[in-house]
């Protein structure tokens, strides 16, 4: 390597730069930024003034960012589980070789992934119609009371089916993904100690599986804590339901499109980032720890 | 952020190994098919499709008979190429407009992306520099960064220079995919054999040369992967477009179907108006370019996830 090391060490920075320079310019500008909007506040008598980390204190009393920051948490500690959860069992029987049709399955599976959010939420919407939809025609037909989708004590619910629709096909992918570069002869080795198909699962496919499940945990987090534009469609159906601060993220939008509170929601959505960082990397941490050296 | 690339306890494979495991390799571990299985997967499977088979049956009926005739069947009077039509005619064919921004927006956001995220992954693999790690860490910590915790402040930077309600405003924040570059050079380690770049060298080849006739072949399936993925994140983007853009001209479909969604909803719960069907058809079109992608593609981003996506 050391007699080529004149020629690569120039040129490697100049394939890294056009990437680099739009980070600097795209994520890190924009952060720093709204880091300076944050310490400010719009004053109605003398315009903008320096209030160091008022917006933050504010933010951290605000009862309307509790709530929604406490039903983002509830939503992602019923909703993830019950995700990879299904992508794992749907990965692990695509993996097992007993399956039919197993190509056509795991396409299916995974077409809602790339169904808008848009479209898959006003599909819902109206499937979970209270009157005309076919859930409730169907309970009608059949003299029982129509499901109640869109109330307050279901609606929590109703997001976590539409965001399960729409991800588990995604996880399941990776994760099968994983499953495939384990090699053969593991099996073989295992199959002739006497292990069984549950036991290689358990023993073999599992372990290595941790990377791709890390993976799509922390994808998880990032995914549930902004969830907004489920709840923002659904908002338009029912207003009285799901109000504009329902979510964390849907308030820090609200607070600077409709309430003109630049500054203030600068610093909500630093705080809401900060939050994501600080679960990943609790995860990740904890992910690390369990792998066995 | 070594956490997130810890190499030596992670199941690293070759590009090899993975490729030459045949479709069916677990045949011969199982040596049967399970009927059980194959229909709960099934059912399973009719979960994730009952919604698209309703919107495809909901696209042939009129605003009426979506709302008096049962979900999931057909009504009396189908009448799908009258409500392509409506769809594309509604508000003098701003439709297409917003099918030809998603195009653009998407295709030259995945392009781009897809490119630099190779160059700077085959960069960051195959050099060594000075601050080589710490760039690319410091671009892997920014993978958890909040997309939507990034929008805002992003909007404000692009009000500041001029930039919000142009198609700018959309297509550079989408060309910097973290998660790409993290993909490309996992991939870049693998697919690329260091013994071809010392031979091109050899041979007198400058290193922009081996860069794009050599190792963006290489690279093809890991290119593949982050070009779809990115399509689609730009494709069903919601959040920026929304905030960014204010000219119904410049929209994606994803904002303009839900400002159509809104005014079904004005005209009287959809019962009056006939925007309900031009919604529900709407949708159904811009479901299809990125299906009949996915499934067309299919081989090519299932091993680049295989390879790179999965491997820590």
């Amino acid at each position: 390597m050391a007699r080529h090391l004149a020629r690569p060490r120039s040129a490697g920075p100049l394939f890294v730069a056009p990437f680099m320079v739009l980070f600097l310019l795209l994520f890190l500008a924009p952060l720093g930024y709204a880091a300076y909007l944050s310490l400010f506040q719009e004053k109605l008598v003398g315009g903008t003034s320096f209030v160091g980390l008022d917006n933050y204190l504010t933010a951290i009393k605000d009862p309307q960012l509790r709530e929604g920051v406490v039903r983002v948490a509830t939503f992602f500690v019923i909703q993830v589980p019950v995700m990879l959860l299904l992508a794992l069992l749907f990965a692990l029987a695509l993996d097992s070789g007993l399956l039919r049709l197993s190509r056509v399955i795991r396409l299916g599976i995974f077409v809602p992934y790339a169904v808008p959010s848009v479209v898959a939420t006003l599909m819902w919407g109206y499937l979970y119609g209270p009157d005309f939809g076919p859930f409730a025609q169907l309970s009608d037909k059949l003299s029982l009371p129509a499901p109640h989708f869109l109330t307050d004590s279901w609606m929590l619910g109703s997001l976590a089916n539409i965001v399960t629709w729409e991800f588990v096909g995604y996880n399941m992918i990776i994760l099968y993904a994983a499953l495939r570069t384990i090699p053969q002869d593991l099996y073989e080795a295992a199959a002739l100690d006497g292990a069984g198909a549950w036991r290689i699962a358990w023993s073999i496919k599992l372990p290595a599986l941790r990377p791709a499940l890390t993976l799509t945990l922390l994808f998880s987090v990032i995914g549930s804590f902004q969830l907004f534009n489920e709840p923002n469609l659904l908002m338009k159906i029912v207003p009285d339901v799901i109000d504009s601060a329902y979510t964390a993220n849907l308030y820090a939008y609200t607070l600077a499109f409709t309430s003109q509170q630049i500054n203030y929601a600068a610093a909500v959505s630093f705080l809401l980032g900060l939050l994501i960082v600080i679960i990943s990397y609790a995860f990740l941490l904890t992910a690390n720890r369990r792998r066995p050296a | 952020m070594t956490t997130t690339t810890p190499s030596a306890t992670a199941v690293v494979r070759t590009t090899d190994q993975v490729r030459k495991a045949p479709k069916e390799r677990r045949g011969g571990q199982a040596g049967r098919r399970s009927t059980p299985l194959t229909i709960a997967m099934l059912a399973a499977l009719a979960y994730f499709l009952l919604p698209l088979l309703w919107l495809l049956i909901a696209s042939t009926k009129s605003t009426r008979d979506l709302i008096n005739s049962f979900g999931l069947w057909f009504s009396d009077t189908p009448q799908l190429l009258t409500n392509i039509r409506d769809t594309f005619t509604q508000d003098d064919g701003v439709f297409l407009h917003w099918l030809l921004n998603t195009l653009l927006y998407a295709g030259v956001s995945a392009v781009g992306a897809a490119v630099l995220a190779a160059a700077a992954g085959y960069g960051f693999a195959k050099f060594r520099f000075r601050g080589n790690g710490a760039a690319f860490n410091l671009v892997l910590g920014a993978v958890m960064v909040p997309a939507t915790a990034l929008a805002i402040p992003t909007y404000l930077l692009f009000a500041k220079v001029g930039l919000v309600n142009t198609p700018w405003a959309i297509i550079l924040p989408s060309l910097v995919s973290p998660f790409g570059l993290y993909l490309m050079r996992v991939y870049a380690q693998d697919a690329v054999p260091d013994s071809i770049l010392e031979a091109a060298r050899m041979d007198g080849a400058g290193e922009f040369r081996i860069f794009f006739q050599i190792v963006l072949r290489l690279l093809a399936p890991g290119l593949v992967t982050v070009l779809l993925f990115t399509l689609v994140a730009t494709w069903n983007n919601y959040f920026l477009p929304l905030i960014m853009l204010n000219d119904p001209d410049l929209y994606p479909i994803t904002v303009g179907l839900s400002s159509w969604a809104a005014q079904a909803q004005n005209g009287g719960a959809g019962a009056s108006s006939d925007m309900l069907a031009l919604v529900v058809t709407g949708s159904m079109i811009s479901v299809i370019p990125l299906v009949v992608a996915f499934v067309l593609l299919q081989r090519y981003w299932q091993s680049g996830l295989a390879t790179g996506g999965v491997k820590q």
